[in-house]
């Protein structure tokens, strides 16, 4: 950003014009104990060799996956992205994060948002991908709005199993509308099916589940849409959902999913501290014109060439105002064209190695720690690549100690969940070895061992 | 531009037919706020049976290039809907005060049509 000089005669020149004796003037009603008396404590400064170094000292004080091998997951994971993926979309002509104002000149910004839309419906089944959102949390905000629209009723129902910070953001979304959110309490590590059928009615706007959910666990997709369809037959059925586990898994439209979300990050997405993701949105055709954010649609020029257009933009803030379907008229340009080229460098069949490399991967790590003493799988659910461990000492320790060994362990779900203090979360993608892997085991059997001699 | 002198008209750009016998109102966009709008790609409408509130939005009227809501001009309840939009918005361009009428309601107080225009009074907010 340049940098406009402000000398002191253009301060006088300000200051004159807003009929102001001085800057001080303008701080008035800030209490004088709020404010800073004289310099600000910093040191002096310094030449750009000796910032550099002092930058790198504390960037080092870090602990990221490109040194630390990680097994984190809980929505975002630490997968491979193949080098193309960050050659072309630094290139020039790709290189912005802003979705265009004047987006008919953009058609190659435009074809990559619609060949993204394309590979998003090939993957998912579903009729129709929006050029993304926000997130996988925000768009399942926007499908329970969505859902509220659709049906005009004015509750939500999200099982607990759904990743708690998606259901924060659903909440937050809800809520301030006038929104009713139930939760569903779960059973065995899925969504309680008595729960669900004592909570339908024909007042539901909406259900949202989550599989493979926040615990790894796949959930009966399939028999809880009929239960769905039978008890509340308005309401839509919004399934979260890992991209990735598509490659292996039936996908939510075979359930009779009406819309599904996701979060991108997973496809050719750095994890980059927690963001900027996508938020991949799709859903049957039906509900198009309630969609909330942008679609790209093929055409033909005047002179019959194929062409690229925002089509369904009359339903955006910047024609409809406050009457707008949503607040959303952008998306997530640069995130979805990395997803797009992580789909098409991959293919359909190196998406389905990945998945299977995933699930075969973690099965083993599951397998190997639960034969350990004192630690157990918690749950006998089938699991994509994520299960959730039992251990003898409380998993922040665990997550501590396992640090020791250059190892993210996973996540302590007691942050989230009441009554889990020695639950962890492990994750696990193609990218593990089974060299880490095994070293991940004979950490933690360290741990116990080293746990159970002092308990004796 | 032509404005027939049965009808009855809307600062929105809508016309309104009453038939006095079964206290039915039919309701459409006049042939300017069609030829405004450019073609039309698009109906969202109310069902049947839900309530009409006079001056409140009972639907979206989308064209290529922008999106209109539709008013209703009294209060009462929709009584049908022309299904035949569903798949022939264009009717709307092509016969705005015929083939392209768009919705009925049942008028619960026919005193509100008396703050309906003429035609004569229309035709001047369009000139």
């Amino acid at each position: 950003m340049s940098y406009i000089g402000n000398t002191p005669e253009d301060q006088q020149e300000m200051l004159r014009a807003i009929g102001v004796e001085s800057f001080e003037e303008l701080l008035e009603m800030i209490p004088k104990r709020l404010r800073v008396d004289g310099l600000l404590d910093i040191p002096e400064p310094v030449s750009e060799i000796e910032m550099k170094a002092l930058a790198r000292t504390l960037s080092q004080r870090n602990r990221s996956t490109a040194d630390t091998v990680s097994f984190l997951g809980g929505g975002v994971f630490d997968h491979y992205i193949p080098t193309i993926v960050d050659f072309l979309i630094s290139r020039s002509e790709f290189y912005t994060a802003y979705t265009p104002y004047q987006p008919e000149v953009s058609q190659g910004t435009l074809q990559a948002m619609y060949e993204y839309q394309s590979m998003v419906c090939a993957l998912t089944g579903m009729d129709v991908a929006n050029a993304s959102l926000y997130d996988g949390g925000s768009g399942l905000g926007e499908a329970a709005l969505m859902a509220v629209r659709i049906t005009n009723k004015d509750s939500v129902i999200i099982s607990e199993t759904v990743n708690p910070v998606y259901r924060d953001i659903v909440r937050t979304y809800c809520t301030s509308q006038g929104i009713s959110v139930q939760v569903l309490p779960m059973q065995d590590g899925v969504t309680d099916e008595q729960a669900l059928l004592d909570i339908l009615s024909e007042n539901t706007g909406g259900v949202i589940l989550q599989s493979p959910n926040y615990f790894g666990n796949l959930e009966p997709l399939s028999k809880y849409s009929g239960l769905i369809r039978d008890l509340a037959p308005d309401a839509l059925f919004i399934v979260s959902t890992n991209p990735i586990s598509m490659g292996i898994l039936k996908s939510p439209s075979e359930a009779d999913a009406d819309v599904v979300v996701a979060e991108g990050q997973g496809l050719g997405n750095h994890l980059s501290f927690g963001g900027p993701y996508l938020g991949v949105y799709a859903l049957k055709e039906k509900y198009v014109r309630k969609m909330p954010g942008r679609l790209v649609g093929a055409t033909v020029d005047r002179e019959n060439e194929r062409g690229f257009v925002l089509v369904m933009k009359t339903r955006e803030q910047d024609i409809r105002r406050e009457r707008a379907t949503s607040n959303i008229c952008t998306n997530q340009g640069l995130n979805a064209l990395a997803a797009t080229v992580y789909m098409s460098s991959l293919g359909k069949q190196g998406i389905r190695q990945v998945a299977n490399l995933c699930t075969r991967k973690a099965y083993y790590l599951a397998k190997n720690l639960s034969a350990l003493d004192q630690i157990s799988l918690v749950y006998a659910q089938p699991f994509f690549n994520e299960f959730v461990l039992d251990l003898p000492v409380p998993a922040h320790e665990a997550v501590r100690h396992m640090l020791t060994e250059n190892i993210f362990a996973g996540i302590a779900l007691s942050d989230k969940y009441e009554g889990q203090e020695n639950r962890l979360l492990v994750a696990v993608t193609e990218k593990r070895t089974k060299v880490e892997l095994d070293h991940y085991v004979q950490s933690m059997e360290k741990l116990v061992e080293a746990t159970v001699s002092y308990s004796t | 531009m032509h404005f027939p002198d049965d009808l009855k008209y809307t600062e929105e750009h809508e016309w309104a037919k009453y038939d006095e016998s079964q206290g039915i109102i039919t309701i459409g966009i006049t042939g300017f706020a069609q030829s405004e709008l450019g073609d039309i790609v698009f109906l969202e409408l109310p069902d049947i049976g839900s309530e009409a509130q006079a001056g409140e939005p009972l639907g979206t009227i989308e064209a290529v290039k922008t999106v209109a809501d539709l008013y209703s001009p009294v209060t009462g309840t929709v009584s049908d809907v022309n299904e035949a939009l569903d798949d022939a918005p264009e009717l709307i361009n092509d016969d705005p005060y015929g083939k392209g009428w768009i919705l009925k309601i049942e008028v619960s107080d026919p005193q509100e049509l008396e703050g309906l225009l003429s035609a004569e009074k229309y035709k001047t907010l369009t000139e």
